[in-house]
């Protein structure tokens, strides 16, 4: 079954702290980040961090992502032997191009042979975050089949771009439309870039149903505060969930009096619309309904 | 001979400077009929009030060795009442006072010279932090300090338990005659709850202003009837320290994640309809917890009754919004809560009685639905120690925390589940302020426990996907971030008694090494 990836909460990887209460913060996926968050010369010391935190530490079942420094760095590769061998659910890949998707696949089969480990059982994501990236996107996802997602990255990609990054986002409306199409085409999971101002809410949510409305199937987050109103903006509305109910009842009725198509207030029912009701009900789980 | 209390801890019989002890026997004992103190009035219509200096004071109230001299703490750390009085009484040779200060604070350390020369021999207070906390634990106080709870301190002054010979009552507002408020001037530090006690059961009663008006002020708390002298200052106090000027909701996201597991906790009790009453402190963590619940109440239309204690601008802003029909506000923590004190009616003041004295004829803790509690630590059976820190020292007392705790329906501890370092359930709190008898859920960022008494919660809580577990298992995760702390040691000497709230010793502190 598929994981429910509504937030990917980014985690400074040189904060013992934070790493010790990444799991307790309510997001779907968290990311231990070996890159942006950590300077230069703190690179070995966050690595055994983040590492000795994926042994000991509890996350009570959250998804555990590392961001490692990009293969172009003397650091990505030394990322990957240390942090793939305490097997963390997947690693998130900067700057991703297919030479380092394929490099990156066959190192983690020969660590996971080595370490016991199943082939496969560590996941990627390529975070799409250079003009080169959006547009080989499709190849790029296609490269290995431990991709289960792929995570926009609007910051680097408009500075790539050197265009403005502005808070409404219609410098991205491309990227985002792009990366939606191509993952829901993969059948993996869009995640779209973090909405940086931490203290601007609003703006927040206007940004996630954006990026919702388009196609993205969930949001990564720089702050734990940003959690909870993503995950709002991600749940159904009472209404949507009140007519998935409504669809997924009458196609019962529908299937035992042996009907393919049926008609419900005046609009027919076919299978698309109830794989959605279906979708809905699943995502109105989270939010405390009963299904 | 050896006493063992209710809760398990040894005490002595009697203890040097304090008296036979009575050893806690739960939280609903010692209730029967109760007889308030005698107080001496002297009654001179004609009598001017005004007196010239503090010097005045100390001469024409008589005060000498050995007296009880009492204060109360609405300027907290930005008070200069308690110093000043002290180096006056110290100045003119007096020995051996025992100060009974609602709570002390940083503000206060000149004190610790005056236990060391022999003038301060004696310590009530129902909360201290700063040096003179850590030199009543090193053994500096000649006598063991005796802590109360805010409810326990009103019933001990009524009662007698506590004999006051001279109350200084630091007023920011008083006119010529003796009428008291705390809500104008610049020292302003809304609700006096705290000084109302022993403005009525002290033998003499001294108010020091540094704001004096015509008579009749215009808002009275404290009046005329109880005063009988008044003196004027230039300033009682420094307004930084008095009140925050704001209170803030915490950002730090395990306190708000605590505060969220809290509000669902309130929420699946039942409690949270309409009606409902609420206490909460003033730490970040507590009002994210009156947050989270003002979300509830709002989604689903509740209309609350009244929000007590320590009221801060955030509870003003629910109170405004017609979430509470009224504040109980015993004492102010912000400028907000002032200013509503001062101009709405349904924002009522509060003796210290009034809130917590389990020995009058109702207080307000008793009609408590849910009330927020800290600790630094709590136990296995839900005693928790608010009083000292890890290695024994004082840092801390129960100010209104058993009196609540044993008042409300649903008294909820929320803490992180370690603290530098140190898990905060151990098997024995190393003091026991409030006993686990009252208290109900234990919430932390890892888990909820609930206390085995309360079987009837426990149902209610099982399908929240909250990570329900036993304090044992919570105790177990702790340990496990964590290690088992060394056990600290501590010397013979008795250094404090912890009183709960009926007078009863509860536990005991011994002196540090």
């Amino acid at each position: 079954m598929n994981r429910l990836r509504r937030t990917m909460l980014f985690i400074p990887g040189n904060n013992p702290g934070m790493l010790q209460n990444a799991g307790i913060l309510d997001a779907d996926s968290v990311i231990l980040d070996l890159e942006d968050a950590v300077s230069v010369t703190e690179k070995d010391s966050a690595r055994i961090l983040v590492r000795n935190a994926i042994k000991n530490v509890d996350f009570y079942g959250t998804e555990i992502l590392v961001r490692i420094n990009a293969l172009s760095t003397e650091f990505g590769l030394i990322d990957i032997e240390e942090i793939a061998k305490v097997k963390p659910d997947a690693l998130l890949i900067p700057k991703a191009t297919e030479e380092d998707i394929e490099t990156i696949d066959a190192m983690l089969s020969d660590i996971e042979l080595k370490e016991g480990f199943q082939n496969g059982a560590v996941k990627l994501f390529p975070l799409i975050e250079t003009t080169y990236g959006l547009e080989n996107m499709y190849g790029i996802l296609k490269k290995s089949n431990r991709i289960v997602g792929a995570l926009l990255g609007a910051e680097d990609l408009t500075a790539d771009l050197g265009i403005k990054r502005t808070k409404e986002g219609e410098e991205i409306s491309y990227a985002r439309s792009k990366s939606a199409s191509i993952c829901r085409a993969c059948r993996i999971d869009a995640i779209d870039t973090p909405f940086v101002d931490i203290n601007d809410m609003d703006g927040l949510i206007k940004d996630t149903l954006k990026a919702k409305s388009i196609g993205m199937t969930g949001k990564a987050a720089i702050n734990p505060r940003q959690v909870d109103i993503i995950h709002k903006a991600f749940a159904p509305l009472d209404e949507e969930i009140e007519y998935a109910k409504r669809v997924l009842k009458s196609a019962e009725e529908a299937k035992e009096q042996g009907l393919g198509v049926f008609s419900l207030d005046g609009k027919m029912i076919d299978a698309p619309i109830i794989a959605r009701a279906y979708n809905i009900m699943e995502k109105a789980k989270h939010k405390g309904v009963s299904v | 001979m050896k006493l063992i209390n209710k809760i398990n801890r040894e005490l002595p019989e009697y203890i040097d400077g304090y008296g036979r002890v009575k050893p806690y026997d739960g939280i609903r004992t010692n209730l029967e009929y109760k007889i308030r103190k005698q107080v001496s009035v002297r009654c001179e219509p004609s009598k001017n009030k005004l007196l010239e200096s503090i010097k005045e004071v100390v001469e024409k109230c008589g005060i000498k060795n050995g007296m009880t001299l009492s204060f109360h703490h609405h300027l907290r750390n930005g008070d200069y009442v308690v110093n000043m009085v002290m180096d006056e009484i110290a100045k003119n040779g007096i020995k051996d006072i025992k100060v009974a200060i609602s709570s002390i604070f940083p503000v206060h350390a000149p004190l610790v010279q005056h236990m060391e020369n022999g003038v301060v021999t004696g310590i009530y207070t129902n909360y201290m932090s700063g040096a003179v906390a850590k030199a009543v634990s090193k053994g500096k106080l000649h006598y063991p300090a005796v802590m109360h709870t805010h409810g326990g301190r009103a019933r001990a002054i009524e009662c007698g338990d506590l004999n006051i010979d001279v109350a200084f009552i630091a007023s920011p507002c008083c006119d010529t005659y003796g009428n008291i408020n705390g809500v104008d001037g610049k020292s302003a530090c809304g609700s006096l709850g705290y000084a109302i006690p022993d403005a009525m059961y002290a033998d003499i009663t001294v108010a020091i202003t540094d704001n004096i008006v015509e008579y009749p002020a215009g808002s009275i708390e404290i009046s005329q009837e109880y005063v009988d002298y008044i003196v004027h200052v230039d300033a009682i106090g420094d307004p930084k320290g008095i009140v925050s000027g704001t209170t803030r909701i915490t950002n730090d996201p395990v306190g708000l994640k605590i505060a969220k597991m809290t509000a669902k906790i309130i929420e699946a009790s039942g409690l949270l309809k309409d009606g409902f009453s609420f206490q909460t402190g003033a730490g970040g963590t507590s009002l994210a917890v009156a947050a989270y619940v003002k979300e509830i109440m709002k989604s689903k239309n509740i209309k609350g009754s009244f929000a007590a204690g320590g009221i801060t601008g955030y509870l003003v802003e629910m109170f405004e919004e017609g979430l509470f029909k009224s504040l109980f506000d015993v004492q102010c923590f912000d400028l907000r809560a002032i200013e509503s004190y001062k101009n709405n009616r349904l924002h009522q003041g509060m003796s210290a009685s009034m809130y917590g004295n389990p020995h009058n004829k109702g207080c307000v803790v008793n009609h408590l639905d849910v009330m927020i509690l800290g600790a630094t630590e709590i136990d296995i059976d839900f005693n928790v120690n608010v009083t000292t820190g890890s290695d024994g020292t004082i840092m801390g007392g129960s100010g209104g925390h058993s009196d609540t705790a044993a008042g409300a329906k649903l008294a909820i501890v929320v803490t992180q589940l370690t603290r530098s370092r140190l898990p905060i359930i151990v098997d024995k709190v190393m003091t026991a302020t409030t006993p686990g008898e009252s208290v109900d859920v234990l919430i932390t960022e890892r888990g909820i426990a609930v206390n085995p008494r309360r079987q009837d919660l426990l149902e209610k809580f099982r399908d929240l996907n909250l990570r329900v577990m036993t304090i044992q298992q919570l105790k177990e995760i702790a340990e496990g971030m964590t290690g088992i702390p060394e056990k600290t040691e501590q010397e013979e000497k008795i250094v404090a008694v912890v009183e709960y709230r009926d007078g009863t010793v509860i536990d005991i502190v011994r002196k540090v090494r």
